[in-house]
Protein backbone atom coordinates (compact mmCIF):
# COMPACT_ATOMS: atom_id res chain seq x y z
CA UNK A 1 0.00 0.00 0.00
CA UNK A 2 1.52 3.12 -0.87
CA UNK A 3 2.75 5.23 1.99
CA UNK A 4 0.38 8.67 2.96
CA UNK A 5 2.04 12.16 2.01
CA UNK A 6 1.93 12.91 5.95
CA UNK A 7 3.42 9.66 6.96
CA UNK A 8 6.55 10.41 4.52
CA UNK A 9 6.64 13.80 5.47
CA UNK A 10 7.12 12.69 9.41
CA UNK A 11 9.53 10.12 8.81
CA UNK A 12 11.26 12.59 6.45
CA UNK A 13 11.55 14.89 9.46
CA UNK A 14 13.07 12.04 11.59
CA UNK A 15 15.65 12.68 9.37
CA UNK A 16 16.05 16.23 8.65
CA UNK A 17 15.92 16.75 12.19
CA UNK A 18 19.92 16.17 12.33
CA UNK A 19 20.54 19.41 10.25
CA UNK A 20 18.88 21.15 12.72
CA UNK A 21 18.00 22.30 16.51
CA UNK A 22 15.22 20.77 18.12
CA UNK A 23 13.13 23.75 18.66
CA UNK A 24 12.99 24.40 14.62
CA UNK A 25 9.93 23.26 13.41
CA UNK A 26 10.15 21.58 9.70
CA UNK A 27 7.09 22.17 7.64
CA UNK A 28 6.40 21.09 4.15
CA UNK A 29 7.13 24.47 3.13
CA UNK A 30 10.90 24.29 5.16
CA UNK A 31 13.84 25.16 2.37
CA UNK A 32 16.39 22.23 2.32
CA UNK A 33 19.19 24.63 1.21
CA UNK A 34 18.46 27.88 2.49
CA UNK A 35 16.48 26.63 5.86
CA UNK A 36 18.19 23.82 7.03
CA UNK A 37 21.99 24.71 5.22
CA UNK A 38 22.15 21.41 4.09
CA UNK A 39 24.82 21.35 0.76
CA UNK A 40 25.63 19.10 -1.92
CA UNK A 41 27.10 16.55 -0.17
CA UNK A 42 25.13 16.62 3.04
CA UNK A 43 22.03 16.18 0.30
CA UNK A 44 23.45 12.61 -1.25
CA UNK A 45 24.13 11.37 1.98
CA UNK A 46 20.87 12.52 2.88
CA UNK A 47 19.39 10.57 -0.20
CA UNK A 48 21.26 7.51 0.75
CA UNK A 49 19.44 7.75 4.41
CA UNK A 50 15.91 8.13 2.23
CA UNK A 51 16.80 5.02 -0.22
CA UNK A 52 16.87 2.78 3.25
CA UNK A 53 14.09 4.34 4.99
CA UNK A 54 11.67 3.95 1.72
CA UNK A 55 13.21 0.77 0.49
CA UNK A 56 13.43 2.58 -3.10
CA UNK A 57 16.32 3.75 -5.09
CA UNK A 58 16.17 7.94 -5.78
CA UNK A 59 18.35 9.08 -8.89
CA UNK A 60 20.59 12.02 -7.53
CA UNK A 61 19.44 13.42 -11.01
CA UNK A 62 16.10 13.96 -9.53
CA UNK A 63 16.98 16.61 -6.97
CA UNK A 64 17.48 19.27 -9.18
CA UNK A 65 13.72 20.13 -9.02
CA UNK A 66 13.92 19.54 -5.02
CA UNK A 67 14.02 22.74 -2.83
CA UNK A 68 11.35 22.15 -0.36
CA UNK A 69 10.33 19.04 1.93
CA UNK A 70 7.05 19.15 0.04
CA UNK A 71 8.94 18.61 -3.05
CA UNK A 72 11.16 16.00 -1.52
CA UNK A 73 8.19 14.11 -0.20
CA UNK A 74 6.19 14.08 -3.71
CA UNK A 75 9.39 12.68 -4.94
CA UNK A 76 9.44 9.96 -2.52
CA UNK A 77 5.66 9.58 -3.41
CA UNK A 78 5.86 9.18 -7.15
CA UNK A 79 8.61 6.46 -6.48
CA UNK A 80 6.90 4.47 -4.44
CA UNK A 81 4.01 4.76 -6.58
CA UNK A 82 6.21 4.01 -9.52
CA UNK A 83 7.57 0.96 -8.23
CA UNK A 84 4.23 -0.58 -7.48
CA UNK B 1 20.15 35.77 -7.87
CA UNK B 2 21.86 36.76 -11.12
CA UNK B 3 24.67 35.17 -12.60
CA UNK B 4 27.53 37.45 -11.48
CA UNK B 5 25.80 37.19 -8.00
CA UNK B 6 26.64 33.94 -7.77
CA UNK B 7 30.20 34.17 -8.64
CA UNK B 8 30.51 37.14 -5.47
CA UNK B 9 28.87 34.46 -3.51
CA UNK B 10 31.22 31.98 -4.56
CA UNK B 11 34.11 34.98 -3.49
CA UNK B 12 32.72 35.47 -0.26
CA UNK B 13 32.21 31.80 0.84
CA UNK B 14 36.11 31.86 -0.14
CA UNK B 15 37.25 34.57 1.43
CA UNK B 16 35.57 33.62 4.92
CA UNK B 17 37.45 30.53 4.75
CA UNK B 18 40.96 31.07 3.61
CA UNK B 19 42.97 34.13 4.74
CA UNK B 20 43.63 37.27 2.62
CA UNK B 21 47.20 36.53 0.43
CA UNK B 22 47.24 33.03 0.73
CA UNK B 23 47.13 31.45 -2.03
CA UNK B 24 45.96 27.72 -1.03
CA UNK B 25 44.39 26.56 -4.68
CA UNK B 26 46.46 27.16 -7.68
CA UNK B 27 49.99 28.47 -5.43
CA UNK B 28 51.91 30.12 -7.86
CA UNK B 29 55.73 27.96 -8.55
CA UNK B 30 57.97 29.71 -9.65
CA UNK B 31 60.47 27.54 -11.04
CA UNK B 32 60.55 23.44 -11.21
CA UNK B 33 63.84 22.12 -10.37
CA UNK B 34 62.91 18.59 -10.88
CA UNK B 35 60.21 15.87 -10.07
CA UNK B 36 60.29 16.30 -6.24
CA UNK B 37 61.70 20.22 -5.84
CA UNK B 38 60.70 23.56 -6.52
CA UNK B 39 60.92 27.20 -5.64
CA UNK B 40 57.63 28.43 -4.33
CA UNK B 41 58.80 32.46 -3.76
CA UNK B 42 62.36 32.56 -2.18
CA UNK B 43 61.89 29.52 -0.66
CA UNK B 44 63.16 25.98 -1.92
CA UNK B 45 60.47 23.59 -1.26
CA UNK B 46 59.90 19.62 -1.59
CA UNK B 47 57.31 18.63 -3.68
CA UNK B 48 54.43 15.82 -1.62
CA UNK B 49 51.45 16.74 -2.95
CA UNK B 50 51.63 16.34 -6.98
CA UNK B 51 50.74 12.45 -7.91
CA UNK B 52 54.08 11.90 -9.77
CA UNK B 53 54.15 8.48 -8.25
CA UNK B 54 57.06 6.92 -10.43
CA UNK B 55 58.60 10.32 -10.83
CA UNK B 56 59.25 10.38 -14.93
CA UNK B 57 58.17 14.04 -15.26
CA UNK B 58 61.96 14.37 -15.49
CA UNK B 59 62.78 11.01 -17.24
CA UNK B 60 65.48 11.26 -19.99
CA UNK B 61 63.68 9.40 -22.27
CA UNK B 62 60.26 10.36 -21.64
CA UNK B 63 61.84 14.29 -22.27
CA UNK B 64 63.71 12.83 -25.55
CA UNK B 65 60.75 11.65 -26.82
CA UNK B 66 58.69 14.68 -26.64
CA UNK B 67 61.24 17.06 -28.03
CA UNK B 68 61.64 14.40 -31.12
CA UNK B 69 57.91 14.47 -31.36
CA UNK B 70 57.72 18.07 -31.61
CA UNK B 71 60.75 18.10 -34.14
CA UNK B 72 58.73 15.70 -36.48
CA UNK B 73 55.16 15.89 -36.09
CA UNK B 74 55.07 19.62 -34.30
CA UNK B 75 53.55 21.09 -31.72
CA UNK B 76 49.94 20.25 -31.69
CA UNK B 77 47.34 18.37 -33.84
CA UNK B 78 44.61 21.61 -34.15
CA UNK B 79 41.63 19.35 -33.97
CA UNK B 80 39.65 15.92 -32.98
CA UNK B 81 40.83 12.18 -34.45
CA UNK B 82 37.31 12.04 -35.87
CA UNK B 83 38.20 15.27 -38.61
CA UNK B 84 41.57 15.81 -38.39
CA UNK B 85 42.80 11.69 -38.62
CA UNK B 86 44.58 9.68 -36.00
CA UNK B 87 48.21 9.91 -35.81
CA UNK B 88 51.07 7.26 -35.77
CA UNK B 89 51.63 8.05 -32.20
CA UNK B 90 47.94 7.67 -30.84
CA UNK B 91 47.57 4.57 -32.69
CA UNK B 92 50.61 3.18 -31.46
CA UNK B 93 50.07 4.06 -27.77
CA UNK B 94 46.18 2.22 -27.86
CA UNK B 95 47.89 -0.63 -29.38
CA UNK B 96 50.76 -0.53 -26.34
CA UNK B 97 48.05 0.06 -24.22
CA UNK B 98 45.81 -3.15 -25.21
CA UNK B 99 49.12 -4.83 -24.86
CA UNK B 100 49.66 -3.91 -21.51
CA UNK B 101 46.56 -4.76 -20.27
CA UNK B 102 46.24 -7.91 -22.62
CA UNK B 103 42.99 -6.60 -23.90
CA UNK B 104 41.25 -6.33 -27.40
CA UNK B 105 40.41 -2.36 -27.55
CA UNK B 106 41.96 0.91 -26.12
CA UNK B 107 41.03 4.36 -26.36
CA UNK B 108 43.45 7.15 -25.50
CA UNK B 109 41.79 10.62 -24.43
CA UNK B 110 42.86 13.94 -24.33
CA UNK B 111 42.57 14.26 -20.67
CA UNK B 112 42.15 11.31 -17.93
CA UNK B 113 38.75 13.52 -16.49
CA UNK B 114 37.75 12.80 -20.43
CA UNK B 115 38.18 9.44 -20.36
CA UNK B 116 35.89 9.08 -18.05
CA UNK B 117 33.18 11.33 -19.07
CA UNK B 118 33.61 9.85 -22.37
CA UNK B 119 33.82 6.29 -21.05
CA UNK B 120 30.54 6.66 -18.78
CA UNK B 121 28.33 8.52 -21.00
CA UNK B 122 29.03 6.44 -24.21
CA UNK B 123 28.46 3.58 -21.94
CA UNK B 124 24.97 4.35 -19.98
CA UNK B 125 22.02 6.40 -21.45
CA UNK B 126 18.73 7.78 -20.38
CA UNK B 127 17.32 4.61 -19.05
CA UNK B 128 20.41 3.12 -17.86
CA UNK B 129 21.60 3.25 -14.06
CA UNK B 130 25.48 3.82 -13.06
CA UNK B 131 25.92 2.85 -9.33
CA UNK B 132 28.99 4.44 -8.00
CA UNK B 133 31.49 4.59 -4.92
CA UNK B 134 29.67 7.73 -2.50
CA UNK B 135 33.88 8.60 -2.95
CA UNK B 136 34.14 8.87 -6.42
CA UNK B 137 36.15 11.60 -8.01
CA UNK B 138 34.47 14.30 -9.93
CA UNK B 139 35.21 13.40 -13.26
CA UNK B 140 32.95 10.21 -12.52
CA UNK B 141 30.14 12.24 -11.65
CA UNK B 142 30.15 14.40 -14.25
CA UNK B 143 30.67 11.48 -16.99
CA UNK B 144 27.13 10.00 -14.99
CA UNK B 145 25.34 13.42 -15.12
CA UNK B 146 26.64 13.79 -19.03
CA UNK B 147 24.94 10.38 -19.81
CA UNK B 148 21.19 10.86 -18.78
CA UNK B 149 21.38 7.48 -16.78
CA UNK B 150 19.74 7.34 -13.12
CA UNK B 151 22.72 8.17 -10.44
CA UNK B 152 22.44 5.99 -7.22
CA UNK B 153 25.34 5.91 -4.90
CA UNK B 154 26.41 3.63 -2.52
CA UNK B 155 28.54 4.30 0.48
CA UNK B 156 31.91 4.21 0.26
CA UNK B 157 33.75 0.81 -0.24
CA UNK B 158 30.49 -0.56 1.47
CA UNK B 159 29.91 -3.94 -0.07
CA UNK B 160 26.53 -4.92 1.98
CA UNK B 161 25.10 -1.29 1.12
CA UNK B 162 26.15 -2.30 -2.70
CA UNK B 163 24.37 -5.69 -2.10
CA UNK B 164 21.45 -3.97 -1.14
CA UNK B 165 21.32 -1.54 -3.77
CA UNK B 166 21.90 -3.96 -6.97
CA UNK B 167 18.74 -5.86 -5.17
CA UNK B 168 16.79 -3.25 -5.03
CA UNK B 169 16.97 -2.56 -8.86
CA UNK B 170 15.65 -5.90 -9.83
CA UNK B 171 15.79 -6.74 -13.16
CA UNK B 172 17.19 -3.36 -14.06
CA UNK B 173 20.78 -4.57 -12.47
CA UNK B 174 21.41 -5.96 -15.76
CA UNK B 175 21.51 -2.61 -17.20
CA UNK B 176 23.55 -1.19 -14.60
CA UNK B 177 26.87 0.38 -14.47
CA UNK B 178 29.00 -0.11 -11.61
CA UNK B 179 31.73 2.31 -11.08
CA UNK B 180 34.53 1.78 -8.40
CA UNK B 181 38.53 3.16 -8.21
CA UNK B 182 41.77 1.57 -7.92
CA UNK B 183 42.56 3.91 -4.95
CA UNK B 184 40.38 6.69 -4.15
CA UNK B 185 42.08 10.21 -4.36
CA UNK B 186 40.71 11.41 -0.77
CA UNK B 187 41.83 8.82 1.83
CA UNK B 188 43.83 6.53 -0.66
CA UNK B 189 42.03 3.47 0.08
CA UNK B 190 41.69 0.29 -2.33
CA UNK B 191 37.98 -0.74 -3.96
CA UNK B 192 37.30 -4.42 -2.59
CA UNK B 193 37.62 -5.36 -6.26
CA UNK B 194 37.05 -9.16 -5.31
CA UNK B 195 33.77 -8.67 -3.38
CA UNK B 196 32.68 -5.92 -6.30
CA UNK B 197 33.40 -8.71 -8.73
CA UNK B 198 30.89 -10.96 -7.29
CA UNK B 199 28.29 -8.65 -6.71
CA UNK B 200 28.36 -8.03 -10.36
CA UNK B 201 28.30 -11.19 -11.72
CA UNK B 202 25.75 -12.34 -9.55
CA UNK B 203 23.26 -9.46 -10.63
CA UNK B 204 24.55 -9.54 -14.05
CA UNK B 205 25.77 -5.81 -13.84
CA UNK B 206 29.16 -4.21 -15.92
CA UNK B 207 31.67 -2.87 -14.01
CA UNK B 208 34.11 -0.11 -13.97
CA UNK B 209 37.48 0.34 -12.53
CA UNK B 210 39.23 3.70 -13.03
CA UNK B 211 42.68 3.06 -11.82
CA UNK B 212 43.59 6.63 -12.15
CA UNK B 213 45.43 6.26 -9.14
CA UNK B 214 46.76 2.60 -9.44
CA UNK B 215 48.34 2.49 -12.59
CA UNK B 216 52.19 2.52 -11.94
CA UNK B 217 51.68 1.85 -8.03
CA UNK B 218 50.10 -1.50 -7.61
CA UNK B 219 50.67 -5.04 -9.45
CA UNK B 220 53.89 -6.45 -11.02
CA UNK B 221 53.95 -4.52 -14.13
CA UNK B 222 51.71 -1.78 -12.64
CA UNK B 223 48.45 -2.18 -14.40
CA UNK B 224 47.22 -1.69 -10.93
CA UNK B 225 44.20 -2.86 -8.54
CA UNK B 226 43.50 -5.59 -11.38
CA UNK B 227 46.51 -7.01 -11.30
CA UNK B 228 47.24 -6.91 -7.87
CA UNK B 229 43.69 -8.65 -7.61
CA UNK B 230 44.30 -10.85 -10.53
CA UNK B 231 40.71 -10.24 -11.42
CA UNK B 232 41.86 -8.70 -14.34
CA UNK B 233 39.40 -10.91 -16.76
CA UNK B 234 36.67 -9.96 -14.35
CA UNK B 235 35.99 -6.42 -15.12
CA UNK B 236 34.94 -4.90 -18.18
CA UNK B 237 36.19 -1.38 -18.75
CA UNK B 238 39.18 0.44 -17.19
CA UNK B 239 40.21 3.86 -17.32
CA UNK B 240 42.73 5.81 -16.24
CA UNK B 241 44.86 8.86 -16.70
CA UNK B 242 48.41 9.97 -17.90
CA UNK B 243 48.98 12.37 -15.47
CA UNK B 244 50.19 10.71 -12.83
CA UNK B 245 52.37 7.48 -12.85
CA UNK B 246 53.02 8.80 -16.33
CA UNK B 247 54.08 12.08 -15.91
CA UNK B 248 51.61 13.62 -19.04
CA UNK B 249 48.47 14.42 -19.57
CA UNK B 250 45.77 12.41 -21.20
CA UNK B 251 43.71 9.12 -20.87
CA UNK B 252 42.51 5.80 -21.62
CA UNK B 253 40.08 3.30 -21.48
CA UNK B 254 40.51 -0.46 -21.74
CA UNK B 255 38.36 -3.63 -22.48
CA UNK B 256 37.89 -6.94 -24.12
CA UNK B 257 34.77 -5.87 -25.10
CA UNK B 258 34.81 -4.81 -28.93
CA UNK B 259 32.02 -2.72 -28.79
CA UNK B 260 34.34 -0.19 -26.44
CA UNK B 261 35.45 0.88 -30.33
CA UNK B 262 31.75 2.15 -31.19
CA UNK B 263 32.49 5.48 -28.04
CA UNK B 264 34.76 6.57 -30.80
CA UNK B 265 31.55 7.84 -32.94
CA UNK B 266 29.36 8.45 -29.87
CA UNK B 267 30.78 9.67 -27.17
CA UNK B 268 30.97 13.97 -26.95
CA UNK B 269 34.12 14.20 -24.72
CA UNK B 270 36.19 12.27 -27.63
CA UNK B 271 34.51 13.88 -30.74
CA UNK B 272 34.61 17.37 -29.71
CA UNK B 273 38.23 17.74 -28.50
CA UNK B 274 41.25 18.31 -30.10
CA UNK B 275 43.38 14.88 -29.83
CA UNK B 276 46.77 14.66 -27.67
CA UNK B 277 49.57 16.91 -28.83
CA UNK B 278 52.82 14.56 -30.45
CA UNK B 279 54.52 15.50 -27.36
CA UNK B 280 52.24 13.85 -25.20
CA UNK B 281 51.73 10.97 -26.88
CA UNK B 282 55.05 10.36 -27.87
CA UNK B 283 56.61 11.05 -23.72
CA UNK B 284 53.86 8.63 -22.54
CA UNK B 285 54.57 5.99 -24.50
CA UNK B 286 58.37 6.48 -23.20
CA UNK B 287 56.90 6.71 -19.75
CA UNK B 288 55.06 3.45 -19.97
CA UNK B 289 57.76 1.14 -21.12
CA UNK B 290 59.14 2.74 -18.21
CA UNK B 291 56.37 2.00 -15.92
CA UNK B 292 56.12 -1.49 -17.04
CA UNK B 293 59.76 -2.22 -16.07
CA UNK B 294 59.39 -0.11 -12.84
CA UNK B 295 59.32 -2.89 -10.72
CA UNK B 296 62.44 -1.58 -9.25
CA UNK B 297 61.04 2.28 -8.72
CA UNK B 298 57.44 0.48 -7.33
CA UNK B 299 59.81 -0.86 -4.74
CA UNK B 300 61.33 2.42 -3.60
CA UNK B 301 57.48 3.74 -4.05
CA UNK B 302 56.19 1.72 -1.30
CA UNK B 303 59.63 1.58 1.13
CA UNK B 304 58.57 5.63 0.83
CA UNK B 305 54.92 4.94 1.93
CA UNK B 306 55.53 2.67 4.01
CA UNK B 307 58.30 5.28 6.16
CA UNK B 308 55.62 8.47 6.02
CA UNK B 309 52.20 6.13 6.34
CA UNK B 310 54.40 4.73 9.89
CA UNK B 311 55.89 8.08 11.02
CA UNK B 312 53.09 10.06 10.75
CA UNK B 313 51.19 7.33 12.58
CA UNK B 314 53.90 7.65 15.47
CA UNK B 315 53.31 11.01 15.56
CA UNK B 316 49.17 10.89 16.17
CA UNK B 317 48.10 11.49 13.17
CA UNK B 318 45.00 10.20 11.92
CA UNK B 319 45.00 8.90 8.67
CA UNK B 320 43.67 7.33 5.62
CA UNK B 321 42.86 3.36 6.48
CA UNK B 322 45.94 2.07 4.62
CA UNK B 323 48.70 3.06 3.56
CA UNK B 324 49.12 4.00 -0.31
CA UNK B 325 50.82 6.40 -2.27
CA UNK B 326 47.56 9.14 -1.16
CA UNK B 327 48.38 9.35 2.44
CA UNK B 328 45.71 11.55 3.92
CA UNK B 329 45.94 13.32 7.51
CA UNK B 330 42.70 13.88 8.77
CA UNK B 331 41.66 16.92 10.38
CA UNK B 332 38.67 18.30 12.45
CA UNK B 333 37.86 21.32 10.79
CA UNK B 334 38.85 23.53 7.92
CA UNK B 335 41.23 25.87 10.35
CA UNK B 336 43.44 23.04 11.32
CA UNK B 337 43.69 21.71 8.02
CA UNK B 338 44.94 25.09 6.93
CA UNK B 339 47.41 25.93 9.86
CA UNK B 340 49.03 22.62 9.24
CA UNK B 341 49.36 23.03 5.93
CA UNK B 342 50.45 26.38 6.32
CA UNK B 343 53.03 24.77 8.95
CA UNK B 344 54.19 22.49 6.18
CA UNK B 345 54.81 24.85 3.58
CA UNK B 346 56.78 27.34 6.10
CA UNK B 347 59.14 24.34 6.36
CA UNK B 348 59.77 23.65 2.59
CA UNK B 349 57.26 21.10 2.16
CA UNK B 350 53.90 21.43 -0.37
CA UNK B 351 50.95 19.40 0.44
CA UNK B 352 47.01 19.58 -0.95
CA UNK B 353 44.48 20.99 1.36
CA UNK B 354 40.74 19.61 0.63
CA UNK B 355 38.56 21.21 2.27
CA UNK B 356 34.41 20.30 2.93
CA UNK B 357 32.64 20.02 0.68
CA UNK B 358 35.40 18.39 -1.35
CA UNK B 359 36.50 16.07 1.57
CA UNK B 360 34.31 12.75 2.05
CA UNK B 361 31.65 12.80 5.91
CA UNK B 362 32.61 16.67 6.55
CA UNK B 363 36.35 16.69 7.36
CA UNK B 364 39.39 18.60 6.10
CA UNK B 365 42.17 16.21 4.79
CA UNK B 366 46.16 17.61 4.10
CA UNK B 367 46.78 14.78 1.68
CA UNK B 368 50.18 13.90 0.66
CA UNK B 369 51.43 11.91 -2.33
CA UNK B 370 54.44 10.01 -2.07
CA UNK B 371 57.03 9.78 -4.97
CA UNK B 372 59.02 6.67 -6.10
CA UNK B 373 61.95 9.68 -6.60
CA UNK B 374 61.53 10.52 -2.93
CA UNK B 375 64.96 10.26 -1.44
CA UNK B 376 65.84 8.73 1.88
CA UNK B 377 66.41 12.39 3.26
CA UNK B 378 63.83 13.70 1.73
CA UNK B 379 61.27 11.71 3.36
CA UNK B 380 63.38 12.26 7.04
CA UNK B 381 63.19 16.10 6.14
CA UNK B 382 59.19 15.71 5.59
CA UNK B 383 58.67 13.20 8.88
CA UNK B 384 60.91 15.90 10.61
CA UNK B 385 58.55 18.75 9.35
CA UNK B 386 54.95 17.30 10.12
CA UNK B 387 56.60 16.51 14.03
CA UNK B 388 57.92 20.46 14.38
CA UNK B 389 54.60 21.92 13.26
CA UNK B 390 52.06 19.01 15.64
CA UNK B 391 54.74 20.26 17.95
CA UNK B 392 53.56 24.07 17.30
CA UNK B 393 49.97 23.21 16.68
CA UNK B 394 49.10 21.61 20.30
CA UNK B 395 50.30 24.61 21.90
Amino acid sequence: MASTYNDILERLRFHLRQFTGPDVEITAQTDLINELAIDSVKLLNLIMEIEDEFDISVPINALADVQTVHELVNLIQRIKVARQ
Amino acid sequence: MSLLDKLDAVAAARKALLPEGVEVFGMPIDEIYSSTEAKIGDHRILFLGTNNYLGLTFAPECKQAAHEAIESEGTGTTGSRMANGSYIGHRALEHELADFYHCHSCIVFTTGYQANLATISGLAGPGDVVLIDGDSHASIYDGCRLSGAEIIRFRHNDMADLDKRLRRLGERSRSTLIIAEGIYSMLGDKAPLAEIVELKNAHNSILLLDEAHSLGVLGHTGQGLVEETGLIDEVDFITGTFSKSLGGIGGYCVSNHPQLDQLRYISRPYIFTASPTPATIASTRAALKLLRDGTQLRSQLWDNVHQLYSDLQQLGYRLGPEPSPVIATILDSPQQALALWKGLLENGIYVNLILPPAAPEGSSLVRCSVSAVHTREQMNFVGQAFAKVREVLSK
